[in-house]
């Protein structure tokens, strides 16, 4: 280590407090979205540290679509316990009997796209004028353009071309009412960076990211955990085989790989030669080539 | 990747690096090529750009899809923003912020070179030094990269030649005699057939320097920061609501520069008052030195009145503090500037109310010519502005502190950030 000079782990740790702390001062009714995901769950662990040794100062949401792995539930609940932490659910499954969003048909369909619906509506009645998310810029194309502060007009939407050109680390959050901002504190982490952070400050997340047995269909290359939420395919392929996951989403849209990696650092060894980015295991953005772009453009994170 | 070790990653480095160019310069080919060549582009994004290069008829992958996000992008074959990308090699990892080069996007270049340890400069060997290679270093200088890069492309279409090669450097010393950059680097390189980006040329045996990836992975970033004046922006009042930490009073925020040690005697902006640091934490972890970039908590001996927005110095080392000051700025709004027009200012963690009280000059970027009769300041405009802000600031001169010298301008109506601004 060279003196006074801080690796790049602790730059990045360094930049997302500071973005969580200016967030918490800037907005009123901030809140941090949580998924259950290894990124929701670093960016909770770097809230715990900004404000150490007082409570994280907003609630952490989830939108729940009703098609979440069991072992993520378990294993927020006994987090939000472990630190003392205010969570708010909704659920997508409100939103359908509401009205408010339709569910899709056929055997791709996934409650991806609806969780916006739940989400833009859980902003508004909870009167959230900051939401801070775990996407990182390296994610997808369409995110390796957004801002730290992100704004949001009254609908809710993403302007790609009209963005507040961002400065230094100098943070505008300055709004009209009815718009909101989204937050990313993780903009400039890779896949990599989180892992080994969770390795170097020894952050639990949940079983499923590591090595298992799982009944699998396997369709167009991607293979997705066999659940009743999915309608199946005749050409589908159902197996046992050992799997694990490298992002956590809805079920049925996430892709597993074969994987015997059980521990922190065999997952890392096994990222660090991998050739495939983890969104390639993503049914949702396989959709069409700005997929991604136009969920975004519609306010989803 | 196959060097990996866990061990090393966590040691890396962070530099970051920010890329301008003019339109055909290639700029990003040689961003594609060192994703590329340092094995960061995976299959599935190969595969997309395969396919994407096939349906317009390209005869060879084309790297500068890579770097395409948005449709609008894809559909002119332009640049429109700021694009982050990311890459590490086992000493480094890269974020590159990559900025369109043409004339309307000024605003995104220095947006990219504000928090940039480097710039890439990118010259095309047939055409030479041109208007943007002007511009483009001239904002570099005035934004303070301490490292500016740059690369004569295209050498594959000169023949590789050391004569093209020697008089473009020439012209370009020529010209930054009047620019004020620490350390120029000059690079012969091929980006779409990869001589000297990550692998040495064959092509060229008269050029005895390092390849590009070489000299990212050995550039001197440690004297990047300002270790030398006590400057801690309070960002957040730490306050448990919780009866075993009633009495905590945490000063939390990420240190501007200087180092800090508990038992440091510091003064409290504005109030004047004094006091000795307790500790420094993050965590409950106990640090025993404390620099920058660091984000962390501090306690006082004593109670003291601080709330977001004051600063931790120390006593015998302060820094400004004005009311009126000299600023460059860097329109960035369509709405012009308006001499007498008031608008929020925002000064590290600080929020304040400024007015325009003067213009001294624009300065004309491909020319460097400061002009003291043209008072209309435009987008992309570069100016010297005198302010008048509501409460006195507590900083230093941009050249000085890049973290305590910079503000930006926010127009109260639309709250839109307007203007980069260096305090001069």
């Amino acid at each position: 280590m060279i003196k006074y000079h801080l690796n790049h782990l602790r730059e990045l740790e360094a930049e997302a407090i500071y973005v969580i702390r200016e967030t918490a001062a800037q907005f009123e009714r901030p809140a941090m979205l949580f998924s259950g995901g290894k990124d929701s769950i670093v960016m909770t662990h770097l809230a715990r540290k900004a404000f150490y040794p007082a409570r994280i100062p907003f609630p952490l949401l989830h939108v729940d679509t009703g098609h979440n792995f069991p072992e993520t539930l378990v294993f927020r609940d006994k987090m939000v316990e472990e630190i003392g932490a205010r969570l708010e659910v909704r659920y997508v499954q409100d939103s359908i009997d509401k009205g408010r969003a339709r569910e899709e048909k056929g055997p791709n369909a996934s409650r991806n796209v609806l969780q916006t619906v739940t989400l833009l509506d859980a902003l508004e009645e909870l009167k959230v004028d900051a939401a801070m998310g775990g996407a990182r810029r390296d994610e997808e194309k369409a995110r390796a353009k957004e801002r730290f502060f992100s704004h949001r007009d009254e609908f809710g939407q993403w302007d790609p071309k009209n963005q507040r050109p961002e400065l230094w680390m100098l943070l505008n959050g300055k709004k009209h009412m009815g718009e909101h901002f989204r937050v990313f504190p993780l903009s400039n982490w890779t896949e990599m960076d989180v892992w080994m952070y969770i390795q170097l400050e020894k952050i639990a997340i949940p079983e499923i990211y590591f090595s298992h047995e799982r009944e699998i269909i396997l369709r167009d290359g991607v293979l997705l955990a066999n659940s009743e939420f999915i309608m199946k395919k005749d050409s589908d392929l159902i197996e046992t085989r050992t799997v694990r996951f490298r992002t956590i989403g809805d079920m049925t849209c996430t892709g597993a790989v074969e994987s015997p990696a059980s521990t922190l650092s065999e997952i890392i060894d096994e990222i660090a030669a991998s050739r495939v980015t983890e969104r390639g295991t993503r049914h949702d953005d396989k959709r069409s080539e700005t997929a991604m772009e136009d969920r975004k453009k519609a306010g989803y994170f | 990747m196959s060097d990996f070790s866990s061990e090393g990653y966590m040691n890396m480095e962070l530099l970051r690096f920010t890329t301008a160019g003019s339109v055909d310069d290639g700029k990003s080919t040689l961003i594609g090529r060192l994703l590329y060549d340092s094995k960061q582009i995976f299959e599935d994004q190969l595969e997309a750009i395969e396919q994407r290069s096939q349906q317009r008829g390209f005869e060879h992958v084309d790297l500068s899809l890579l770097t395409d996000g948005l449709k609008a992008e894809r559909e002119q074959g332009i640049t429109i923003d700021v694009a982050y990308r990311y890459f590490a090699t086992p000493k480094r990892k890269f974020i590159i912020a990559d900025t369109p080069g043409h004339i309307q996007y000024t605003r995104n270049m220095v947006t990219g070179a504000s928090t940039a340890n480097a710039a890439l400069i990118l010259v095309d060997a047939r055409k030479g030094i041109l208007e943007q290679t002007i511009r483009h270093s001239f904002i570099a200088s005035l934004l303070q990269i301490p490292h500016l890069i740059i690369c004569v492309n295209k050498m594959d279409l000169v023949d590789y030649s050391e004569e093209v090669f020697s008089k473009v450097v020439e012209e370009y010393r020529n010209l930054s005699t009047k620019l004020d950059i620490k350390d120029v680097h000059f690079l012969p390189i091929s980006a779409l057939k990869g001589d000297n980006v990550v692998d040495k040329s064959t092509n060229m045996p008269w050029y005895q320097g390092t390849t590009l990836m070489y000299l990212l992975e050995n550039l001197h970033i440690g004297s990047d920061e300002n270790h030398i004046d006590c400057r801690f922006p309070v960002q957040y009042v730490i306050r448990p609501q919780q009866t075993e930490y009633h009495d905590f009073r945490g000063y939390a925020g990420r240190i501007a520069s200087g180092i800090y040690k508990p038992g440091d005697k510091v003064k409290i902006l504005p109030s004047g008052e004094t006091a000795e640091v307790k500790t420094i934490e993050l965590f409950g972890e106990q640090i025993s030195e404390a620099y920058a970039p660091m984000s962390v908590t501090m306690t006082l001996d004593r109670d003291v009145d601080i709330s977001r927005g004051d600063m931790i110095v120390r006593e015998n080392n302060v820094p400004s503090m004005e009311q009126e000051f000299d600023v460059m700025i860097c329109w960035m709004n369509a709405n012009n500037l308006q001499v007498g027009g008031k608008y929020a200012i925002r000064h590290t963690v600080k929020d304040a109310r400024c007015v325009i009280k003067d213009i001294r000059y624009k300065v004309d970027i491909n020319s460097m010519h400061r002009n003291e009769s043209d008072k209309e300041i435009a987008m992309n405009d570069i100016a010297r502005i005198n302010v008048k802000t509501t409460v006195p600031l507590y900083f230093d001169s941009y050249r000085k502190n890049r973290h305590t010298g910079s503000v930006i301008l926010i127009d109260e109506a639309t709250n839109e950030t307007v203007a980069a601004g260096m305090i001069v």
